[in-house]
């Protein structure tokens, strides 16, 4: 960070004199919430980083910054480099969204771009991938493979994007295996590696036999590792450092293909401020390799679903389901659509506890 | 709501655990601020303790080794930290909090190649017969041997500190350097001992993290431990077993926080987030009636010369 830091400053420096002669190099920064090692979510949003470069080469020149906190210090690192002459910014991270609308609008004539968020604008876009449909995977898979029936679920943040995945998770699990019981913790952060273990070892310790995360680090596999009889998944990377076990799948975020057709769009002039949102069938949510833990039908059970989403045939939510406190919410047949998906703050029938506020 | 879900056995014996970098990282600071120096700098100690100790961990094959690499470590920091302040006679507050910003650079630097690598595993004692008892065998006998070094440590701080000649002239030294020196002590020399002592413990409450806590590196994985525990150290002001007593209660309430909701218990997490800090503020209120606590040279250079 803070050689990227110095280089960048260094380039406001001698970009005014060699203004002209960059003219033809598209910048494009990212904002990152983690640090790029972190082995998940910020990690594979680098991966796409370096995916752009590798496609454009001389004709783009990318800035990152990373351990971005969400508020102001993030408005702050977007000013910097809305300053020092971006073309288009990719903010990833759903706490981003205030302050990538705020200086959105004090740059007119930079691109942004922020992952998982709902508020756009003229110059702001919005993608997000469709990781329910990941989730309604390893939901199926944890049902089918808990002995114990409790299902451990560590929360980073109560918003629509994890609760959708809680909600897809407990709905698939439950299908395969009625008695299941879902715990959920909060643990409020999105990257602290030893609150993530503690939260897994307490899951544990409370009887989880299976642990679904959306954190970011790899903590909580190696809680599970230790643990010993506990299967965990993979989260926005493969990890596949913990496979065959605990690490039995995973959902692997791919941005790499969005984030070079936006800046593609960019060079060409037809960037349009647009809400993207792709799952398993665009490639944008991959499912990593299914390990020899799981037995032959789980797995085959666990494909056909990844499969049936990723054709279209099968929506994860789809009726009959009813809110936690009992109301209908879907008919019988009846698939959710993408606004009430997108601003998700219930959780279905079954799963017990209140989401926090 | 189901509290019988919870194991209390389980969650002491949790809790110890996630307590001890905080031990480690405290007791480590406290001999130093004894000392009258103030470094700001345990977080960055801690977490190129956590890659340095990580790392020889992977390579040796020996957590063991991995945890002398680290208070090394640590300690070789620290001396960058001495040299600032102690013989540069710059800033304290400045040098601890740029030794902190270098320590993360570092750390992170060190640790790319380890990421994603597992290291190999340090094993709990296992006494016969005692660790086998009910209840009091998980929580006093079941642990890996750092915990309870992090114990005797406190016990061994607690006593020099308070019988020993040489925790008098380090006392000496932190409350009132110019009449130290008058007696013929070297300020200088204890003061960087000391620093390097308060190394030497963040590394290996760094290590702690990163070979037992969670076990993997990470960067940024100490995640702010550093910073509490330089609260620690003023909410025990300044003695050993309160700094013990705590280190539990800070490294407890994140581990109760989480058994409670895993259990279903709706308590808003701020509150419980935020006690120890409300804990440390109350403590400090009643303390302020007594000035004697902090080391009254606490933070100051010395140079023979004035």
């Amino acid at each position: 960070m803070k050689l990227t830091n110095l280089l960048t400053s260094a380039a406001v420096a001698l970009g005014l004199a060699a203004g002209a002669a960059m003219a033809d190099t598209t910048k494009v920064g990212f904002v990152y919430v983690g640090p790029v090692g972190d082995g998940g979510w910020t990690y594979e949003h680098d991966q796409g980083r370096k995916a752009v470069e590798a496609e454009f080469g001389d004709k783009v020149e990318t800035v990152y910054v990373e351990n971005v906190a969400e508020g102001p210090d993030a408005e702050r690192v977007m000013t910097q480099m809305a300053l020092e002459g971006a073309d288009l910014i990719f903010t990833t991270s759903f706490g981003y969204m205030d302050p990538t609308i705020n200086v959105a609008k004090k740059f007119p004539n930079v691109k942004f771009e922020h992952a998982t968020g709902y508020k756009r604008a003229e110059n702001v876009s919005t993608y997000s991938a469709r990781f329910y449909e990941g989730r309604a995977v390893q939901g199926t898979i944890a049902g089918h493979m808990t002995e114990s029936n409790i299902i451990g679920y560590i929360g980073s943040y109560p918003i629509p994007e994890v609760i959708r995945g809680i909600n897809s998770a407990y709905l698939h699990a439950k299908k395969v295996n009625p008695d299941v019981q879902f715990k959920i913790v909060w643990a409020f952060t999105w990257f602290d590696p030893a609150k993530e273990a503690d939260a897994a070892k307490v899951l544990i310790e409370q009887g989880a036999d299976v642990i679904l995360q959306h954190t970011d680090s790899t903590a909580p596999q190696a809680a599970a590792q230790a643990a010993g009889n506990v299967i965990t998944f993979g989260q926005a990377s493969d990890m596949s450092e913990y496979a065959p076990k605990p690490r039995v799948s995973s959902i692997i975020d791919d941005w790499a293909p969005y984030y070079i057709a936006r800046t593609r769009a960019v060079m060409d002039g037809t960037w349009e401020s647009a809400d993207t949102w792709d799952g398993i069938g665009a490639g944008m949510v991959g499912i990593g390799e299914i390990s020899d833990a799981v037995p032959a039908d789980v797995k085959a059970a666990a494909l056909a679903i990844k499969d049936a989403q990723a054709d279209g045939s099968y929506h994860a939510f789809t009726g009959p389901i009813n809110k936690q406190d009992g109301s209908a919410w879907l008919a019988e047949g009846e698939v959710a659509d993408d606004g009430t998906l997108a601003g998700m703050n219930f959780y279905v029938e079954g799963i017990e506890g209140d989401i926090p506020q | 709501m189901d509290l019988s879900a919870i194991n209390p056995v389980l969650l002491i014996a949790s809790l110890m655990v996630a307590a001890t970098p905080l031990l480690l990282a405290a007791i480590g600071e406290l001999v130093v601020e004894k000392a009258g120096v103030l470094n700001l700098g345990v977080e960055g100690m801690m977490i190129v303790g956590a890659i340095a100790g990580f790392a020889t961990a992977v390579e040796s094959g020996s957590p063991l080794l991995g945890f002398v690499a680290a208070a090394i470590a640590g300690a070789a920091l620290s001396i960058l930290f001495a040299i600032l302040t102690q013989f540069a006679q710059a800033n304290q507050v400045a040098s601890g909090l740029s030794l902190t910003l270098f320590g993360l650079g570092l750390s992170a630097l060190m640790g790319q190649s380890y990421v994603g690598i597992k290291p190999p595993q340090m094993g709990d004692i296992h006494i016969p017969v005692l660790s086998d008892l009910p209840v009091v065998g998980p929580i006093l006998f079941g642990h890996d041997i750092i915990l309870y070094f992090g114990i005797a440590l406190t016990a061994a701080v607690w006593w020099v500190l308070k019988y020993s000649r040489l925790g008098l002239v380090l006392r000496a030294v932190g409350e009132n350097h110019d009449a130290a020196h008058a007696l013929g002590y070297k300020v200088l020399k204890i003061r960087l001992l000391a620093i390097m002592f308060g190394g030497a413990c963040a590394g290996l409450g760094g290590a702690y993290i990163s070979l037992i806590r969670v076990p993997q590196w990470t960067e940024g994985m100490t995640a702010g431990i550093g910073w509490i525990a330089l609260a620690l150290v003023v909410f025990a002001s300044w003695k050993p077993w309160r700094a013990l007593l705590g280190a539990y209660l800070f490294g407890g309430v994140t581990v109760v926080q989480l058994n409670l909701q895993a259990a279903g218990v709706a308590i808003p997490v701020e509150y419980l987030a935020m006690s120890p800090y409300l804990i440390t503020i109350i403590v400090l209120v009643i303390l302020s009636a007594d000035k004697s606590n902090a080391p009254a040279s606490l933070g100051r250079n010395f140079h023979a010369s004035r």
